[in-house]
Parts: structure tokens; C-alpha cells; sequence
């Protein structure tokens, strides 16, 4: 039997400190394997030569949660009728503790967002990661897209006003001049005949619960069949063209994004003899 | 990475031999719950007498329970019925199998054999699952869509008496079309009265909604105070009317730039047709507006215009012409 050190006493805090924290998480595991569904999501394998091109997707993905986030607190501050929509905007912006920097987060940020999803796409494109087998994530990603500029669409008019209202007026009827539908898409968009108060609520309640709620299952949907499907190396990957070892050598492949085996022999690993 | 070998299990002898801290079967809690009821039934009915009643019950239950619960922190011992179960006797020199190591109960089923009961039931939770859904969904979506389309308010605007419009001469004339709803219902016409035409007074009055995507129009020439006319504000049916005196050398929108001339025909820019008007009536010496309807182009000007003359239609949309196929039909409109 092996000599064994008496633990000292740090090295006895430390063990105990760790028990008191695993100890929910086991807990929790050992309920709903939560803790390894989200280690799952997270801890996955991706192909070593990714780069920080495909963290545009991520990215996208905080600025939607932002959004979320900052429009939660706005709603709790904004009154969406004729006469207290831009008053309390006013007072959001004027009084509200730090509620101009929320609105600003909120205002911005959706620009941020577009732009990010129009980011991501093009890297989807270039690298044609939208190919076989994941044809069907790029329509769940013009879906989401659209979704986010009828986020945009909706949310322009709430701050009420003259340039929120006649740019509503002009995005109706420009619904409105779509052949056959397009004149019963634009009422049904005012709710009536005429913008009024129906719109505004209206489109608070698509800008709010409607459309973030369809926006957040597709990206669930996303997020799932990124999942499934993996990762797309870069067009210019060696591996993903069949250079050799790739497929015998696993080591090519992160074992984590926690703990990367050291970059020099994986390159090693994959260079094919150097024939170029 | 290494998957971390669990560390072999160490059976605890302890917790087999652990004493069982059940608390004894019993029915205060029962007379206790019904008790609460009575206090709140009671407070309803008599608050006095019987909500009284049913505090008594209650905290007879409640110090009955209570004895039970800690009777065994008071040192008495619980007695528990066994549970009895009928001996299975087993043959001479054996026990009886496990339960799990005997036959099935039931014969497997034969492969691919479908039971006519779980079909009936697969179908029944879809079918009932789809109808419910339905019966949920369908009003639903009604209350959602069909109010913008069903029992749209026609709008009369009482624009004041006659005298207020000076032959020949231009007005901003604004107005609510339902002043139930306020100042967002407030809408703008340019107003000209025309004189008498056919023993008829004739009016032209021109929405200010743009035919191109709906901004507002504006008159192109001076207005107000400049031209040494009064500017005409009275408290009708519509909210403050107000009336304001203008040269306008034509319309146009600050939007995309469309261009009409006096009569509302297009004189350059964007715009699919010319402006859409109202039509009135004098009722007891009053201008009324009453609803609005397109128009493709006017031939002439004044009171004998030739005014094409279409049912309404949104912005942008043509009312004449072969694109005027791709709007067969218009939502219901007053």
C-alpha cells in the first residue's frame, strides 16, 4: 500500500469547497441531466481549423438576447396608446434611471442585430455551409431573418412619432400594393381602415409577443440542427477536402473548446508531407 | 480526455438498519381542512356563528393532529398495522421463484400483431387532441383577424356652414373622422368651393393622402396670415375644425417627391393615379363630407371637371389600366 500524505489543512477547505458546489449541480444532474445536456451544447467537437468567422452566429445570438432582455424592461415603462406612447418614451429617455442607456441598448442594438444576422449569412454562404445536409438550416435562418426585420418593422412605429407614424403609413401601404392579398394584408395590419389606436397596440403586441416568441422556437430549431449536423470546416480546410490522416487521427479534432491539445502537434498531425 | 471512473460503490450497512420516522396514519388533518372551510363559508354567511363554529372544529382538529404528529417525540409507541400479505406455498425443500424470474404473465404478441383497443385509442387522442385544438383555435384567429375587416365605421365629417368657403377660393381643412379616438384620427382635405353648377353648389375636395404609399401631401404656395384671409377654426361634430387659406400652384409630397396639380392629377414622381377625393352633400346649409373614393385622372378643372371616378383604394394601387388586374378585390371599406 502506498504512502499516503495526511492532506493539509488548505488542501481539506479546498476539497470541502468543491463538494459544496458540485453539490447542487450533482443534484441537479441526477434530477435532469441538465448538467450534461448543457455540457453537451457547449463542450462540443468542432473541427480544429474553424475560425473567428463562425463566431458570427454566436454573436447574433447575444444581440437577439439583448434585445429580449432590454425590451422586457422597456415594456415596463411603456404605454402603448395614441396619447402615452411618446410621453412615456419621453420619460424612459428623459427620467428613467439609466433609461436612455436601456432605450439606446434597445435602439441600437436592433440595428446590431440585422446586421449580425447579415454577417453570419454571408460567412454561411462563402464557406457554403448552407450545402448538403443543411439545406434546411438556411431556410430556418431566412425565416429568422425575415422575423427579425418584422421585429424592425414593428417596433419603428412605437416610440409615436412623426416620423415612426408616416414611416408605419408608408411600410402598410407599401404591404398594401402587393397584387391580389396586398389591400387585406395592409388592413389587417392597421386593424381597420385607418391607423389609430388598434395599430399601435397591435403592432406592440407582434413587436413584443408575437414575433420574438416565433424568433426564439426557429432559433431553437437553429441551434438544434447546428448541433446534429456540426460544425462546416472552412472551404479551404485540408481535412474537409480528404487530406489524409484527418479521418485516422481524431487528435485533428479539439477534444473541447475547454482544453485545446497544443496546436503544434495537431498541425504536424495534418500537414500530408508537406506536398504542397 | 479520460471519461472519470465513478469510484466503486460503497454500500452504506447504516442506512439499511435506519429507523423509519413515519408519522402514524391519521384523519384529523381531514376534520381540520373541513373546519377552514366552515371559517369561510362563515364569513360569507355569519361571520359570528358560524365562521365560530368552524374555528372550533378546526382547532379541535388541528390539537388532535398535532398530539398524533408528536406523539413520538413524546416517548409513546406508534403502532402501525402490518401489511399482510398471503403466503405462497412453496413445494417441499424450495422457495418459491422470484417474481421476476417466473413466465410473463401474458404471451408475448406476435410480431407485427396490432391491437384493435390502442389503435382506437391512438386515433381517439389524435382525433379529440385535433378538435379540441380546433374549437380553441378557430375563434381565436377570428378575434385575431376579423375585426379589422367586419364593421368599419362610415365617417361624417360636418366641415361648417357654406359661407365659410368664399367662391373660388383654396382651403387646408382639417378634421377628426371619429373624435371618439382623438387627435390620431385627425385627417387633412384641400377644399375649393367651385359655386353653383346646375343649380348644385360644387365643391372640389381632395384628400391629401398621397397615391403613391399614403404621406402626407402637401399644397405647393403660400398659406395663412400672407394672404390677408382669415384662418376659419370652429368646434363642430369633428373635433376643432380648422380652416386655413391657401394659393396653391398644385401638391406635392415631401415623401418621394410626388407632384399633382390643382385638380390632383399627377404631374410627376411616383404616384400610380391622381389624389383620391370626397364626396359631400349641403345638409341644413352645412358642407358634409362624406366618404372617399379614387380616381384615375380628371379631364377639365373647377365645377365641370370630368372626374374618372373609382372605388377607394389604397396607395400605390391602379385603378385603371391593365395592372389594375392585380387588385380584384378591396377589403370591405364604409
Amino acid at each position: 500500500m502506498a504512502y499516503r500524505r495526511q492532506p493539509s489543512r488548505a488542501q481539506i477547505r479546498r476539497e470541502r469547497m468543491e463538494e459544496l458546489v458540485l453539490y447542487p449541480l450533482d443534484w441537479l444532474e441526477e434530477r435532469s441531466g441538465l448538467v450534461g445536456g448543457i455540457r453537451y451544447f457547449l463542450f462540443r467537437k468542432v473541427p480544429g481549423d474553424i475560425n473567428w468567422m463562425q463566431t458570427l452566429g454566436s454573436a447574433a445570438l447575444t444581440a437577439f438576447l439583448v434585445q429580449a432582455i432590454t425590451g422586457v424592461i422597456l415594456a415596463m415603462y411603456y404605454k402603448p396608446t395614441p396619447t402615452d406612447a411618446y410621453p412615456s418614451i419621453q420619460n424612459i429617455t428623459d427620467h428613467v434611471t439609466l433609461g436612455w442607456m436601456v432605450r439606446g441598448m434597445h435602439r441600437w442594438g436592433a440595428s446590431v442585430f440585422i446586421i449580425l444576422m447579415f454577417l453570419h449569412m454571408g460567412r454561411v454562404f462563402l464557406f457554403g455551409a448552407y450545402k448538403y445536409p443543411r439545406e434546411l438550416n438556411w431556410i430556418v435562418g431566412v425565416l429568422i431573418l425575415a422575423m427579425g426585420m418584422m421585429e424592425g418593422f414593428t417596433g419603428y412605429l412605437l416610440p409615436w412619432d412623426q416620423t415612426a407614424y408616416w414611416a408605419t403609413v408608408v411600410g402598410i401601404n407599401l404591404n398594401g400594393t402587393a397584387p391580389f392579398l396586398g389591400p387585406f394584408l395592409a388592413q389587417f395590419l392597421r386593424g381597420g381602415q385607418e391607423i389609430g389606436a388598434d395599430t399601435l397596440t397591435r403592432f406592440y403586441s407582434l413587436h413584443m409577443l408575437l414575433i420574438p416568441g416565433g424568433i426564439m422556437g426557429l432559433i431553437g430549431l437553429h441551434l438544434y440542427l447546428v448541433i446534429r449536423l456540426g460544425v462546416t470546416s472552412p472551404p479551404w480546410s485540408r481535412e474537409a477536402a480528404g487530406a489524409e490522416h484527418a479521418e485516422e487521427e481524431p487528435v485533428d479534432l479539439r477534444p473541447g473548446l475547454t482544453r485545446p491539445v497544443p496546436r503544434g502537434i495537431a498541425a504536424a498531425q495534418a500537414e500530408p508531407g508537406g506536398s504542397e | 480526455m479520460e471519461p472519470k471512473q465513478p469510484a466503486p460503490d460503497q454500500p452504506e450497512q447504516e442506512s439499511l438498519h435506519e429507523e423509519i420516522h413515519l408519522p402514524p396514519p391519521t384523519l384529523w388533518p381531514l376534520g381540520f381542512a373541513i373546519g377552514i372551510v366552515v371559517v369561510l363559508v362563515g364569513l360569507i354567511i355569519n361571520p359570528v356563528l358560524i365562521s365560530s363554529i368552524g374555528g372550533a372544529i378546526a382547532i379541535v382538529f388541528a390539537a388532535l393532529w398535532a398530539r398524533d404528529a408528536t406523539a413520538e417525540l413524546r416517548g409513546r409507541p406508534i403502532s402501525v398495522e402490518p401489511e399482510r400479505r398471503d403466503l405462497r406455498p412453496a413445494g417441499e425443500g424450495e422457495t418459491a421463484a422470484p417474481a421476476d424470474q417466473q413466465g410473463a404473465a401474458l404471451p408475448e404478441p406476435e410480431p407485427g400483431e396490432r391491437f384493435p383497443r390502442s389503435r382506437f385509442l391512438e386515433g381517439a387522442t389524435l382525433g379529440l387532441g385535433g378538435l379540441i385544438g380546433g374549437i380553441i383555435t378557430v375563434p381565436i384567429a377570428g378575434f385575431a383577424v376579423l375585426p379589422s375587416f367586419l364593421g368599419q365605421k362610415r365617417h361624417e365629417v360636418d366641415l361648417g356652414p357654406l359661407s365659410t368657403f368664399p367662391e373660388g377660393d383654396w382651403y387646408i381643412a382639417t378634421f377628426m373622422t371619429d373624435p371618439s379616438q382623438g387627435e390620431v384620427s385627425r385627417r387633412t382635405a384641400f377644399v375649393r368651393n367651385n359655386g353653383v353648377f346646375q343649380n348644385e353648389p360644387s365643391f372640389t375636395i381632395i384628400s391629401n393622402r398621397c397615391a403613391h404609399l399614403g404621406c402626407p401631401v402637401q399644397a405647393n404656395g403660400p398659406s395663412g396670415q400672407i394672404l390677408g384671409k382669415k384662418t376659419v377654426s370652429e368646434h363642430t361634430a369633428n373635433g376643432q375644425v380648422t380652416l386655413l387659406p391657401v394659393v396653391p400652384a398644385g401638391f406635392g409630397c415631401p415623401c418621394h417627391g410626388g407632384q399633382y396639380d390643382t385638380e390632383g392629377n399627377r404631374t410627376a414622381g411616383p404616384p400610380v393615379r391622381a389624389l383620391d377625393r370626397y364626396s359631400f352633400e349641403v345638409r341644413n346649409g352645412r358642407l358634409i363630407l362624406l366618404s372617399t373614393f379614387s380616381v384615375s385622372h380628371v379631364d377639365g378643372s373647377g365645377a365641370q371637371a370630368q372626374i374618372h371616378k373609382y372605388r377607394l383604394a389604397g396607395p400605390g394601387e391602379h385603378v385603371d389600366g391593365p395592372e389594375q388586374w392585380f387588385y380584384p378585390l378591396q377589403p370591405p371599406h364604409h
